[in-house]
């Protein structure tokens, strides 16, 4: 056998990826700039199949780049930018320590900038891409948004997040594609769809933060810096498919120049532009109006492969939709100032309803307390000394229960006082085997158009989980039971010696062939089991295992709910007894 | 003043002549005799340029308080006198300062002219330019104008794009239903275990009204974890197994269909005291012997579960064997350090007759050979319970078991010198020791049913001799950490079976001719014993979890196909007692039927 001997790790996988130290060298950047790098680039660490093969046989832990990622940063016209700005920063200290006042104003004009348009481009080179990654950079917008103006980070950073933000939330309302929300302690959660999409986002109760300190503010505003880039593009493009302009217009400006006639000087104009855009009671207007006739009626293809009942489905599907578009359409809100006001207003507008609150909480409030239209008030205090007669008052929760049902709920859980009936996630959907809340069966029957006090459906599952229970362990007892009974017989074998001989009536013993055939049909499959091999064994273990414990878990759930349930009217009883 | 700390003067006057210091011999004494009679003490301070001592005056020491106090030193300074303000924006009418104005102050600096028209001249030159205005506001314009399909590149192909956060349960609501509150206990597991460990990141709380919610302390920290999450996590495309686990279940034939095989208890066999170590059956299947713990062993009647006979032994019954010649009535039994060759004295008269006489027939070879172990014929007592010969050993014996033929037998010492295996012939009273060199400890022997062939197994391997070459024929390594038992199909086509009993071990299957072993996993605990049955291709194993697997082993007439095991039944009966189940299982020579002794002190006949 001729030829150059061969080497360990000078081919294959090891040669496929790099560390992350030797891509830093490679780079010719500090560790900071490469992780800034990273972040805008989207560059991540891959995971090789074979760890020790990469790690050219030791074990230690470390993280893998695919050197194809990192040749690909070394093209990137942003690392320049890095180096410029390294320089800039030395120059600047320079200048500082000199006290060379002047130079240093021309540097900070001077000051390196760097775009990110090409990198959103090439990231994303198809709007749907960008939109599917939309969720972390709503969040992490919306929760910058929150920052006080001082401190963590630059108040430019602010303030984009914040027009940006509010320019989305403009967009949802005037699209209409807000479909789920939901109340968690963390925060709000929004899912909206935009173009198929689903984009699900959170945003932060409205309190100052408690900034912790064990957190990188740095990497924070690195992504900010990106997402917000992105986000900017996106909105563009969505006003665009709406016709709308950009940046957003309040539509009738009759209201704006109304405003110096009152005498009321408010602020700045650009500032209460923002602030009125970010009061979301004004459409936005568009670039060419809306005619109702332009509406062109789709087309239906039947696509392929589809059963009738499928399409019907969809068609359901659709309708429903639609319908949830418009479900407050005509009702008039009022929100009382200790309601917060933003995400209430954003989700009532989100579906058609009009919405107002006192002049006093916010700029755009368009009606007033007095104002007889109002249907709905949305109040969240113990008792309202005064009330209207010819509106509801209702607890937030109300609005985003509706939402979620996809259609108004009763009213009379949601009174201002009323105990709330529980707030559910629209995120979960059960399949059979899960468990399911009580609340959530009403409301499915709801949905149907049944009546909730009529259906039982609850105590049926929890019936039928039992008795599965009951059928497992039915066999061991009968097995038990036998080895009892041998061991009766035994003794009294044993014991025959001595004992009078007696025979006793038998009793007839009666075989349920039923379960005759299905212990055997049992039995059979744990012979077959243990004839498996090995691997299947184990993943046949692990898809069993995985399914008990779902059971158990939605076992226990059923079982709580009973024992609250059961210790609730327990105290109802005994408080009807007290009154007595 | 230092510089003349050691010389009598202090300096020198105009005409260059010393200074002297005053005399001074004050000590201590003098000083605090000073102090005590001196009023003016206090105030006396020493000048140190002339060393003279100075009583200061009135107004020296007003000025010393003064200045101690920090006030100034001159006592008619009024530092509060109001300010007259003269260069005011005011013009007065008077000039403040009665200066005449410079010349320079009337003509333009040629120097600043020179500057400006420098300046103008760039200007105009266009070598300075004004600076360009800032954009603070970034613009933002149609991206994906043009969505070019040739920018999607082999990169977002390989994209591995980051999974996206879960979706919020019920539970994280701020209003869950209560079965989704965590009650106390649970709370405080939930508490005690790691960050990591937790199924949920949050514990979920329950406020009457959305007014009650507070802000959520974790917000940014989640965040800041996502943004870690996205740059350093490293990524991997897995493929999520779909599979229906009924799939992975292996098609095997019924086990109906493979009948006849033991399927329940039929009898058991009560007496013995300690528990049941072995099991042997005569060759008609009538006789079913068994050795205890309790010293003793016993013969029974298979059919009637009845103890014909129990014969005393001193000491523990390591393993008995019941000689497989039909024509032969003779039980070996190892006890303690020898081996004895009982003649139950059961069944056919004239059988265990002859027997007796074939024994008798013995003559003593002329000349005396040296052998490892002594041959000794039992008299009295003894003899009338039916003992013949008994086989002393130095060391104590293991395991005995009979040669086909019944002729020869071997016995297993536990020692680790090369004479742990002894082979005797009965006929000829005679014995030997096959092996020059040690291979290990040695756990049981067996002889090949058909062919003069001898396996031997050590702890790891079990190795095959060839009885007429005298050869290691063969060395299979068993995979297993202890060696326990092994058994031979009767065809003897099939190898051994051994099981493992350390731990949980396979037993294996080997085809002496195909090098394909067979392994299966079944027993939870480990492995004690294993047999084949001799007509019917059925095996069991018995193991310390009490129970008896018996499988069906179709053995293919084509080596190289490999032979299909199915478990046909699971036999429990014994109960486990000083985690021991069964110890020895054994198939009646001609029916289905199966024997298992276990540790709880009977013996079990499965039909």
């Amino acid at each position: 056998m001729g030829g150059l001997e061969k080497k360990k790790y000078e081919r294959g996988s090891a040669t496929n990826y790099i560390t992350r130290n030797k891509a830093r060298k490679k780079l010719q950047l500090s560790l900071a700039d490469f992780r800034r790098l990273c972040i805008l680039k989207g560059i991540y660490p891959h995971e090789p199949k074979h760890k020790k093969k990469v790690n050219k046989g030791s074990t230690a832990a470390r993280t893998f780049y695919l050197l194809k990622d990192i040749k690909f940063l070394l093209h990137e016209p942003i690392v320049n930018k890095f180096r410029e700005y390294k320089v800039f920063v030395r120059k600047l200290r320079k200048a500082y320590g000199k006290s060379e006042w002047n130079t240093v104003e021309r540097l900070k004009d001077n000051k390196p900038s760097y775009k990110l348009d090409h990198i959103i481009k090439e990231r994303y080179p198809t709007f749907i891409d960008a939109l599917r990654d939309l969720d972390d950079a709503l969040s992490m917008c919306f929760l910058f948004a929150t920052f006080p103006r001082t401190g963590k980070c630059h108040v430019q950073t602010i303030q984009l997040c914040r027009r940006l933000t509010v320019e989305f939330l403009n967009y949802v309302i005037a699209s209409r594609s807000l479909r789920k929300v939901f109340l968690s302690i963390k925060g709000i959660y929004y899912q909206a769809e935009v173009l198929g999409q689903p984009i699900t986002w959170i945003a932060p109760y409205a309190f100052a933060h408690n900034h912790p300190t064990d957190v990188d503010y740095r990497v924070m505003a690195t992504f900010t810096e990106f997402y917000t880039t992105l986000l900017g593009f996106v909105n563009f493009r969505l006003y665009q498919s709406l016709n709308l302009h950009y940046p957003p217009k309040i539509e009738g400006q009759a209201e704006a120049e109304r405003k110096p006639e009152e005498g009321q000087v408010y602020a700045m104009d650009s500032e209460s532009y923002m602030e009125k855009l970010s009061a979301l009671s004004a459409s936005l207007a568009r670039v060419v109006a809306p005619n109702p006739e332009d509406e062109v009626q789709v087309d239906e293809f039947p696509v392929d492969g589809e059963s009738t009942e499928q399409e019907e489905a969809r068609k359901k599907e659709q309708e429903a939709v639609e319908k949830q578009k418009m479900m407050f359409e005509g009702l008039q809100f009022f929100l009382n100032r200790e309601v917060p006001r933003e995400p209430i207003a954003f989700i009532i507008r989100c579906f058609g309803g009009k919405v107002s609150w006192d002049k006093s909480v916010c700029i755009g409030a368009t009606y007033d307390v007095r104002d007889p239209t109002i249907t709905h008030q949305i109040v969240d205090r113990p008792s309202l000394e005064k009330q209207v007669i010819g509106r509801y008052y209702l607890q937030p929760q109300w609005v985003f229960d509706s939402v979620n049902a996809k259609m108004c709920l009763p009213v009379a859980d949601y009174f201002p006082g009323v105990l709330l009936p529980p707030h559910l996630s629209p995120f979960v959907s059960e399949k059979d085997g899960d468990y399911i809340p009580p609340e959530k069966l009403k409301l499915l029957a709801l949905q149907r158009g049944e009546n909730p006090e009529e259906s039982g459906e609850e105590e049926e599952d929890d019936s039928d989980e039992d008795d599965d229970d009951e059928g497992s362990e039915g066999e061991e007892h009968s097995e038990k039971e036998d080895e009892g009974k041998l061991k009766k017989l035994e003794e009294q074998r044993s014991q025959g010696k001595k004992l009078p001989v007696k025979v006793s009536a038998g009793t007839v013993r009666l075989e349920d062939k039923q379960r005759a055939a299905q212990e055997e049909q049992s039995e059979e499959k744990r012979l077959a089991i243990m004839m498996m091999k090995k691997r299947e064994k184990y993943l046949y273990q692990k898809i069993m295992f995985g399914k008990k414990r779902k059971v158990r878990e939605a076992t226990r759930l059923a079982e709580k709910r009973k024992a609250h349930d059961a210790a609730t009217k327990s105290e109802k009883k005994t408080k009807k007894v007290r009154r007595e | 003043m230092e510089w003349y700390q050691d010389y009598p003067h202090v300096g020198y006057d105009l005409d260059g002549k010393r200074i002297y210091k005053p005399i001074r011999t004050k000590d201590e004494l003098d000083k605090f005799l000073e102090k005590m009679e001196n009023p003016d003490y206090w105030r006396t301070v020493q000048d140190k340029l002339t060393g003279v001592d100075v009583r200061l005056t009135d107004e020296q020491v007003e000025l010393v308080q003064r200045l101690q106090k920090g006030q100034f030193g001159d006592v008619h300074l009024n530092p509060y006198e109001p300010a007259v303000d003269f260069f005011s924006s005011q013009v007065m009418i008077h000039p403040v300062t009665n200066r005449p104005a410079d010349k320079r102050s009337f003509i333009p600096s040629l120097l600043e002219k020179e500057k400006v028209s420098k300046l103008v001249h760039a200007i105009k030159m266009g070598w300075i330019k004004p600076r360009k205005p800032k954009e603070d506001t970034p613009t933002y314009y149609d991206l994906w104008a043009q969505e070019d399909p040739n920018s999607i590149l082999g990169r977002h192909k390989m994209h591995v794009p980051a999974p996206k956060l879960r979706l919020p349960g019920h539970e994280e609501s701020y209003n869950p239903p209560p079965e989704y509150l965590l009650s106390e206990e649970e709370k405080l597991a939930w508490e005690q275990q790691e960050a990591v460990e937790r199924k949920l990141n949050f514990l979920p709380q329950q406020y009457r009204c959305l007014r009650a919610v507070p802000a959520y302390a974790r917000f940014i920290h989640e965040r800041f974890e996502r943004c870690l999450d996205l740059y350093l996590c490293p990524r991997q495309r897995k493929m999520r197994v779909n599979v229906d686990p009924e799939d992975l279940i292996p098609k095997l034939p019924k086990p109906r269909d493979l009948q006849p095989f033991p399927t329940t208890q039929a009898l058991v066999y009560r007496g013995h005291t300690g528990l049941v170590r072995c099991l042997s059956i005569s060759p008609s299947g009538q006789w079913l012997v068994s050795g205890s713990d309790d010293g003793t062993v016993r013969f029974w009647e298979v059919s009637s579960a009845r103890c014909m006979k129990t014969l005393p032994v001193e000491g523990v019954v390591k393993s008995v064997a019941w000689n497989p010649n039909p024509t032969v009535c003779l039980v070996a039994v190892a006890v303690e350090q020898s081996v004895l060759l009982v003649n139950p004295c059961l069944g056919d008269k004239l059988l265990y007759g002859a027997t007796d006489q074939l024994i008798e027939a013995y003559e003593l070879p002329e000349e005396e050979r040296l052998q490892p172990v002594t041959w000794a014929v039992a008299a009295g007592a003894e003899h009338s319970r039916g003992v013949r010969l008994i086989i002393r050993h130095g060391k104590p014996v293991k395991q005995v078991t009979w040669h086909p033929r019944g002729d020869y037998l071997a016995s297993v010492l536990a020692d680790d010198s090369h004479t742990q295996v002894l082979i005797h012939q009965a006929s000829k009273r005679w014995s030997q020791s096959p092996f020059r060199r040690s291979q290990g400890q040695v756990q049981c022997v067996l002889f090949h049913p058909l062919r003069p062939f001898f396996f031997v197994a050590s702890q790891r391997y079990v190795r095959l001799y060839n009885l007429l070459k005298q050869e290691l024929a063969k060395k299979l390594l068993t995979n297993c950490k202890w060696v326990s038992s092994m058994a031979v199909h009767p065809a003897g086509r099939w190898g051994p079976r051994q099981p493992g009993w350390a731990r949980p071990l396979p037993s294996l299957g080997w085809g002496v001719g195909a090098p394909r072993p067979v392994s299966c996993r079944h027993h939870k605990k480990a492995l004690r014993s294993v047999a084949f049955h001799k007509h019917y291709p059925l095996f069991a194993s018995g193991s310390d979890d009490g129970s008896v697997i018996v499988c069906h082993g179709a053995v293919y007439n084509d080596l190289l196909q490999n032979p299909l095991i199915v478990p046909v039944k699971v036999l429990k009966g014994h109960a486990p007692a000083r985690d021991l189940g069964v110890l020895d299982v054994l198939f009646h020579p001609t029916q289905p039927w199966l024997f298992s002794s276990g540790a709880d002190a009977t013996i079990r006949l499965f039909a």
